[in-house]
């Protein structure tokens, strides 16, 4: 028996923060096991993906595995779902948890028997003796006995021990929404629930002046009105009801408007301007006393991504309860809210700082959503659910978002301006590097800043505005930064950061951060670079690199998408293809995308072929249709998404005003996993983002002769782009 | 006889006539989902662009979102919930399932709804016709490709089950 040897493992962190192994799993007499992450489902598969990592390790069948979608006070603490990192957060945790649990449950019949514990097995939850006697874990199930902390004394399998995990088990989540039975935070019908509806302001710098609310109120089934500050809604019975009610007040409001934004047509200039805080991100220089090598050429070119949003399929949604006030008054308030917030501790931690409850006063519950693809407004729902319920103690209250707030009010991923230097040898080898990046950061999450980080309590009477985004520390994966440390062999480079210290547009949090901008500038350049020296990319790139796992993606998207043989006859006269490389955060998995496009009127992009390295892979099908699906997502915001705005407002809030792909304009996409080698699992979600971006407009270039650095690449662009 | 009570409105729903009391001008939308509690039909955008609402009315896809209720009177509406025969879901949810085409879900009930309302016009359809029957619905997450492969095998089994039957 492994445990028996006092080979300890170290505790993953997040076990480490929550090292109760009842926290994570409970041994239910029913034939069940119920799992507790902190991670939550968002459309990404990530329950199906920790049910087979628990499973694998109790040597149960999954469909025994019922995972628990998360709540404060209940399930562990492991901060947001966010940057890929589920699996090695939650993942590693419920590895270690799972396999002392079962050592404990093995160690429990053991000692029924008097036997020991080596001379036991396991199969689906039952454990067996030499003699054949049997029990199980559900004949044994207490829960006292996983009421201790976590040792680390009982050892995980060894991977290639592994039957569960390493296969395609179906998503436990898609029964239920193809039944369909009610899943969504959207679906919820709680007895007695009311709908609110949140009126917000006309534009970004705009106060409410006044307000008449009283042929709101006098509608048939309106219950109240709410306003605090610039906050403005409705409760009403029905749906429909508050609908009807908002428009009557934002028809009866009146505010005093000025303009905050900056000429959107001009946007580069106004990032390379605005107040900004300077630092140095990375640097790098030759080891001292190395003969610098002679620069035979510079080159520099400049590149631009506009705002972007999450543009959730699902408006953001929350239900809220707040009780009765009790004896107590507002100290006894006790406050229930059902969200798709992407972490239910920070945003409990958030919503009672705002509140001014304390953090036992509130309890968040996870209930999914349409998939956010990072910070969206799902937490801002939060907000005005908990505000209205506190109007109206004892019925629950439901937010719906409307598409124009949610496409004009939820946090953008921030634009950009990347500037890109190089030194090149005789050969056009890079011999040292230059990287800037101006723009806001991606970070305003509940709880990261001095300020509130949810939008009603900007808006409320006193209320701060949200401080300007934040830049993560590029050990924890940056945020500008992300990505923008080259992953080549250069001897040289340095890496600048100018966060913008005004945030005209509030950003967060979008898939890969500034991932995306980056590696669409580091390999655009690459391949300004290689045609410079007349270099084919995919062998420029090889030249530069020396990480084998690096090179063998790219090798490997080289020979599945035929990069030696393709030429444009094949298909059309406009036609081109072009890679893109990455290891999303220099740190998770490696990506190489290779594109291929047609530009005719407008860019269409025919196909994408994938090669991923994420080591460990917990369920092959399912990466692949989050690489597939992020390279999709990607095609789009490389192709049409642009946030829109004056100098009032967001004007992009319609499906009509913000295109997104749609099904005739999708690529084929193939995606190959390269074999893990039991290296460790790295996550895949946002990892083809970049790369992808890159590897379009570099086959655009390759189609057209034109370098468009300018993203979206539209016809408008193209234009631009042509030279004089 | 013209009814006395305004806010008396009837419709037929998956084959089943129900009364809700609303305003006549409320969208199919909110009473399928609050008033009828049939939830599969999603609210996306109020504008009829995005496709999560879609159902059936008279057998052809129609976004319930921007339908009021006094359009739909005396016409047959099948929401998602309503496609299945006994029990088990439309070929196209099935093969969605079995393909494993979708992320989220949130799209899903209006994908399933296009595709129900193609298949039953054309059960042999191409890759791009069944691409621009979807056209209508927008899907954030990238599973378009795995949702037409679902639906060309939807389209084949349902085939395989006429030929059989």
């Amino acid at each position: 028996m492994a445990g028996s040897r006092e080979a300890r493992t170290a505790l993953p962190p997040s076990l480490a923060t929550n090292p109760c192994l009842g926290d994570w799993l409970r041994v239910l007499p029913g034939g069940v096991v119920e799992v507790r992450s902190g991670k939550v489902e968002l459309g990404q598969g990530v329950l199906t993906a920790l049910a087979q990592v628990a499973a694998e390790e109790l040597d149960v069948d999954v469909a025994r595995v019922r995972m628990i979608a998360a709540v404060t006070g209940i399930s562990p603490d492991e901060g947001p779902t966010a940057g890929s990192l589920s699996i090695q957060h939650s993942g590693a945790a419920l590895r270690v948890a799972c396999a002392e649990a079962r050592a404990i449950y093995l160690g429990a019949a053991a000692g029924r028997w008097d036997m020991p514990v080596g001379a036991l097995t396991v199969q689906d939850g039952t454990i067996a003796a030499p003699d054949g006697r049997t029990t199980s874990y559900w004949e044994l199930a207490d829960d006292r006995l996983l009421d201790r902390p976590a040792t680390g004394l009982a050892e995980p399998k060894a991977v290639p021990d592994y039957r569960i995990v390493g296969t395609s088990v179906p998503r436990v989540d898609l029964p239920d929404k193809l039944a369909p039975r009610p899943r969504f935070v959207h679906d919820m019908a709680l007895d007695g629930m009311l709908y609110g509806r949140v009126i917000r302001p006309p534009s970004r710098g705009a106060t409410l002046l006044d307000v008449r609310a009283e042929p709101a109120r006098a509608l048939p089934g309106a219950v109240t009105v709410v306003r605090d500050g610039s906050f403005l809604a409705v409760v009403a019975e029905r749906e429909e009801v508050a609908l009807r009610a908002a428009d009557l007040l934002r028809a009866d409001a009146k505010w005093q408007e000025e303009p905050t934004l900056p000429d959107e047509d001009d946007l580069p200039a106004f990032l390379t301007s605005a107040p900004a805080e300077t630092r140095v991100l990375a640097e790098s220089a030759p080891p001292a006393g190395a003969a610098p090598a002679p620069a035979a050429r510079s080159h520099e070119a400049t590149y631009h991504r506009p705002y972007l949003a999450h543009a959730a399929m699902g408006p953001s949604t929350a239900t809220a309860l707040a009780s009765t006030a009790p004896a107590g008054g507002e100290a006894g308030v006790r406050l229930e809210v059902w969200t798709h917030s992407q972490g239910v501790y920070p945003l409990r931690r958030e919503l009672a700082r705002a509140l001014k409850l304390t953090e036992d006063q509130v309890r968040v519950r996870h209930v999914e959503g349409a998939g956010c693809y990072g910070h969206n407004a799902a937490d801002d729902a939060a907000m005005d659910a908990a505000l209205l319920a506190l109007a109206v103690p004892g019925r629950p209250v439901q937010v719906v978002w409307s598409r124009a707030d949610e496409l004009g009010w939820e946090p953008y991923g921030p634009a950009a301006v990347v500037r890109v230097a190089a030194d090149v040898d005789a050969r056009g080898d890079v011999l040292s590097w230059q990287h800037e990046i101006w723009g806001n950061g991606h970070v305003t999450r509940p709880g990261f800043g001095r300020s509130v980080g949810l939008l009603a309590a900007s808006h409320r009477d006193g209320g701060e505005p949200i401080e300007p985004a934040a830049e993560p520390p590029l050990e924890r994966g940056g945020g500008a930064g992300r990505n923008a440390v080259p992953g080549y062999t250069f001897p040289a480079y340095r890496v600048v950061n100018h966060r913008l210290s005004v945030m005209p547009l509030r950003t967060s949090s979008l898939r890969s951060l500034g991932g995306f901008v980056n590696v669409f500038a580091i390999e655009s350049f690459m391949d300004e670079l290689a045609a410079a020296a007349g270099r084919d990319p995919v062998e420029y790139r090889l030249a530069q690199l020396a990480d084998p796992r690096g090179r063998a993606v790219i090798e490997a998207v080289a020979r599945r998408s035929g990069w030696a043989d393709w030429s444009p006859a094949a298909s059309s006269r406009s036609a081109g293809h072009g890679i893109g490389y990455a290891r999303y955060k220099n740190s998770s998995a490696y990506c190489a995308v290779v594109a291929e496009v047609e530009a005719v009127t407008e860019v269409r992009v025919r196909r994408l072929t994938i090669a991923v390295d994420a080591g460990l892979v917990i369920n092959p099908d399912g990466a692949e249709n989050q690489v597939e699906g992020g390279a999709i997502q990607a095609t789009s915001w490389t192709l049409k998404e642009r946030v829109r705005f004056d100098r009032l407002t967001v004007t992009s809030d319609t499906w009509d005003s913000y295109p997104i792909l749609r099904f005739s304009e999708v690529p084929a996409v193939e995606v190959e996993l390269l074999p893990g080698h039991e290296n460790p699992p790295l996550g895949v979600g946002e990892t083809a983002q970049g790369p992808t971006a890159a590897a379009i407009g570099n086959a655009l270039c390759d189609a057209l002769g034109i370098r468009v650095r300018t993203l979206p690449l539209t016809e408008q662009q193209i234009l631009a782009a042509m030279p004089d | 006889m013209p009814d006395t009570d305004p806010m008396r409105v009837t419709v037929l729903v998956n084959g089943q006539r129900e009364e809700v009391r609303t305003e006549r001008d409320t969208a199919l939308l909110y009473v399928l989902r609050n008033h009828l509690g049939l939830t599969g039909t999603r609210f996306g955008c109020g504008l009829g662009l995005c496709g999560a609402c879609l159902v059936l009315i008279d057998g052809r896809p129609a976004y319930s979102c921007d339908t009021p209720m006094w359009a739909v009177e005396d016409r047959d509406v099948t929401t998602v919930e309503g496609l299945g025969v006994s029990g088990r879901p439309h070929p196209a949810a099935q093969a969605i399932i079995d393909g494993q085409a979708a992320q989220c879900g949130y799209c899903i009930s209006g994908v399933v709804i296009s595709a129900a309302g193609l298949l039953a016009v054309n059960d042999d359809p191409s890759e791009d016709e069944v691409r621009a029957a979807l056209d209508r619905n927008l899907c954030r997450c990238g599973a378009q490709n795995r949702i037409v492969r679902a639906v060309l095998a939807a389209a084949s089994s349902l085939r395989a089950s006429r030929d059989s039957g």
